[in-house]
């Protein structure tokens, strides 16, 4: 789950990590307002977006007088970044910048820890950074037991950093971040780019913080921020459901058990000539209940011209889940044609309780996956 | 012979009053697994409708019973501290099924179990079967069959639909293991490589990744400086969209990297061959 700017920057603020004032605004008239009460002749007026790239879009300016700002607001405002409409814009002081930094922390996958990650290469995109100087980047895995002691962090900062008065403003920011993404189960907390002012001072001039789903449970404060798009609605009603779904745009809807067959089942489609509607993972269970929520879903895409079930019976057992499609069908009325595959425990009595239906029974995964697209090809 | 587990080990399953821990224990069971424990606080003294004494804790569970391998089907707010405790009692191998569990859980349960030499395989995981021998996690017994392939995946149904394959094609499997889908999980490709290729009676090995992450990338690198064995792959997730979730936590493309395209030249590039359908998998070890 990913946050705004401004509100990454509320939770900086609340673990000491020093940012540029600012204020955030929904419409012009509040930015002339907010103008004055920044009492900062340049301000930088941002797009508060869930996406990157706000800068290359235009949705970052730099105003010098009330009526530049409320100019560029109205422009900002509205403005369509990566498919996300800008509704808030946030208006903050303007900074002289001597020099600029990155500072992050992330969860590292092959380490299995929290890694802090440090360049002096900042304000550009790190992964470029990563690509074409490895060697600029510094990386440090933290000790989950012992976290980030003075020692480590005097020891990064002074990576970063050769004044000595930057190094001591520097260590309780690394510290504080690190105390943020832990308390918070963040997945990601970057400051990009942290800057030396002109007047020596350290700020984090943008903040970005993405969190782990799984602990959202615990994490009331963050949950509370969730802002869904309309594919992340439907993908969240799916997922109380006990589904795992996320829209593609093809032809042929998919309805598998689990993830990575789901996944291997979209990529055939495409390698035999398809287009795949969906990732639709409906889990471990036969329940026709279940079934028939998935085939809603399914058909509540008009685009949706042939459905593909595939169903490895592991734990389930493929007569289970035959008896739920058809309990399913009962209970839907459609003429979109149903290619079928159940292959693993008890295959055979459940392919003998589809025998007398409609469906389209196939063997095996390719052979239903070659019918599906034939049928979607000659929709 | 087989990897982690085998005829020889005794296994506790922590959770098992909860639905699913009961459930697939009695499965296990059925198998052959030896069960020799169940835990769940506060019932010890019980016995299951099954037959497995029930106890307080995994360490009279280790006391009592010899169990030497742990099976975690707990919540998962309680994931943590369980895969601690059985670290703690001296279990070598700790498999969690149990899927949801934060990330930094993980981190922390997995840096403690090191600490106690422990092995961590999962959470969000299936677990592992050496078939004909021990069935440790939530697999379909039915569909393996004793045999020299070895098969490591990311996945569940996906490893199910390669072993359904390489079954009816007359391959049995040594051993096979779900690693996880988290973007955290304990043992991994490389050290499972490195166990079939020790383990004598490990001919072949199936590898089944998925997009995310860069252990793919890594895995390639390592077979081609370390495995001798032939090595077969499969990847899913080809037509996946960026920064979206494909069920697993750990199955996402972000920044442009982790994707099946990638991974699947670097296995190329290190000489070994990538299935573009599960059901090739067979042919290509042979």
């Amino acid at each position: 789950m990913n946050i705004h700017e401004y509100q990454a920057k509320d939770f900086f603020s609340r673990y000491g990590i020093p940012t540029a004032e600012g204020i955030i605004c929904r419409n012009p008239k509040s930015c002339s307002e907010a103008y004055c009460d920044l009492h900062s002749s340049k301000v930088v007026v941002k797009a508060q977006v869930l996406t990157g790239g706000r800068g290359k879009a235009g949705g970052i300016k730099l105003a010098n007088s009330v009526s530049q700002t409320v100019e560029h607001a109205s422009s900002i405002l509205g403005m369509e970044i990566k498919g996300h409409t800008v509704d808030r814009v946030m208006i903050t002081q303007a900074v002289n910048i001597e020099s600029e930094y990155y500072v992050s922390f992330v969860i590292d996958r092959s380490s299995k820890s929290t890694i802090l990650i440090m360049s002096r290469e900042g304000g550009v995109e790190i992964e470029e950074v990563a690509a074409k100087t490895p060697e600029k980047i510094f990386k440090i895995a933290i000790d989950p037991f012992t976290g980030i002691p003075n020692f480590l962090a005097a020891r990064a900062a002074r990576m970063l950093f050769d004044r000595n008065e930057i190094v001591k403003q520097a260590i309780p920011i690394i510290q504080n971040l690190y105390r943020l993404f832990i308390d918070k189960d963040a997945s990601l907390a970057e400051i990009n780019p942290l800057v030396i002012t002109k007047e020596g001072k350290l700020l984090a001039i943008d903040a970005k913080m993405n969190f782990d789903d799984n602990a959202l449970y615990r994490q009331n404060e963050v949950e509370v921020l969730f802002e869904p798009t309309m594919e992340e609605k439907k993908e969240q009603e799916a997922k109380a459901k006990g589904f795992s779904f996320v829209h593609l745009g093809g032809k042929i809807g998919c309805m598998v058990n689990g993830a990575g067959l789901a996944m291997a089942t979209m990529d055939m489609i495409k390698l035999y000539g398809g287009e795949p509607a969906n990732f639709l993972d409906i889990g471990g269970s036969s329940n026709p209940n279940k079934v028939i929520e998935a085939m809603k879903l399914l058909l509540s895409d008009k685009e949706v011209k042939v459905v593909l079930i595939n169903i490895f019976g592991g734990i389930t057992r493929c007569d289970d889940v035959a008896k739920g499609i058809k309990e399913a069908f009962k209970q839907i009325n459609t003429n979109i044609p149903v290619v079928i595959r159940l292959t693993g425990t008890n295959e055979k009595e459940g392919r003998d309780l589809l025998k007398e239906t409609s469906f389209h029974n196939a063997n095996t995964m390719g052979d239903a996956i070659r019918k599906a697209v034939e049928l979607s090809l000659n929709k | 012979m087989s990897i982690l587990i085998d005829k020889n080990t005794r296994v506790v399953v922590q959770g098992i009053t909860g639905r699913d821990g009961g459930f697939h224990a009695s499965k296990m069971k059925i198998y052959g697994t030896n069960i020799v424990a169940g835990t769940s606080p506060g019932k010890g003294g019980m016995v299951t409708d099954f037959g497995v004494p029930v106890m307080n804790s995994v360490h009279e569970a280790v006391d009592n019973e010899g169990a030497n391998t742990s099976v975690i089907f707990v919540p998962a707010p309680f994931v943590k501290d369980a895969i601690m405790e059985a670290a703690d009692a001296g279990i070598s191998i700790i498999v969690c099924i149990t899927e949801g569990v934060p990330t930094l859980d993980v981190v922390y349960a997995h840096r403690y179990a090191s600490s106690k030499g422990s092995k961590l395989i999962g959470p969000n995981c299936p677990g592992v079967i050496s078939p004909g021998k021990s069935l440790v996690g939530i697999m379909p017994g039915n569909i393996f069959k004793e045999g020299n392939t070895g098969v490591i995946s990311r996945s569940g149904t996906l490893t199910y639909e390669v072993v359904y394959n390489l079954t009816k094609q007359g391959m049995g499997q040594s051993t096979a293991i779900g690693v996880g889908g988290d973007p955290v999980v304990g043992l991994y490709y490389k050290e499972l490589l490195e166990m079939f290729q020790n383990d004598p009676d490990t001919y072949s090995i199936a590898l089944i990744g998925e997009i995310g992450g860069d252990a793919e990338e890594q895995a390639a690198a390592f077979i081609k400086e370390n495995i001798t064995k032939p090595v077969a792959v499969f990847i899913a997730g080809s037509t996946a969209p960026p920064n979206k979730r494909m069920g697993h936590a750990g199955a996402i493309i972000s920044s442009g990297s982790g994707t099946a395209r990638e991974k699947k030249e670097a296995f190329e590039a290190a000489g070994i061959p990538v299935a573009d359908e599960p059901s090739q998998i067979p042919s290509l070890l042979r």
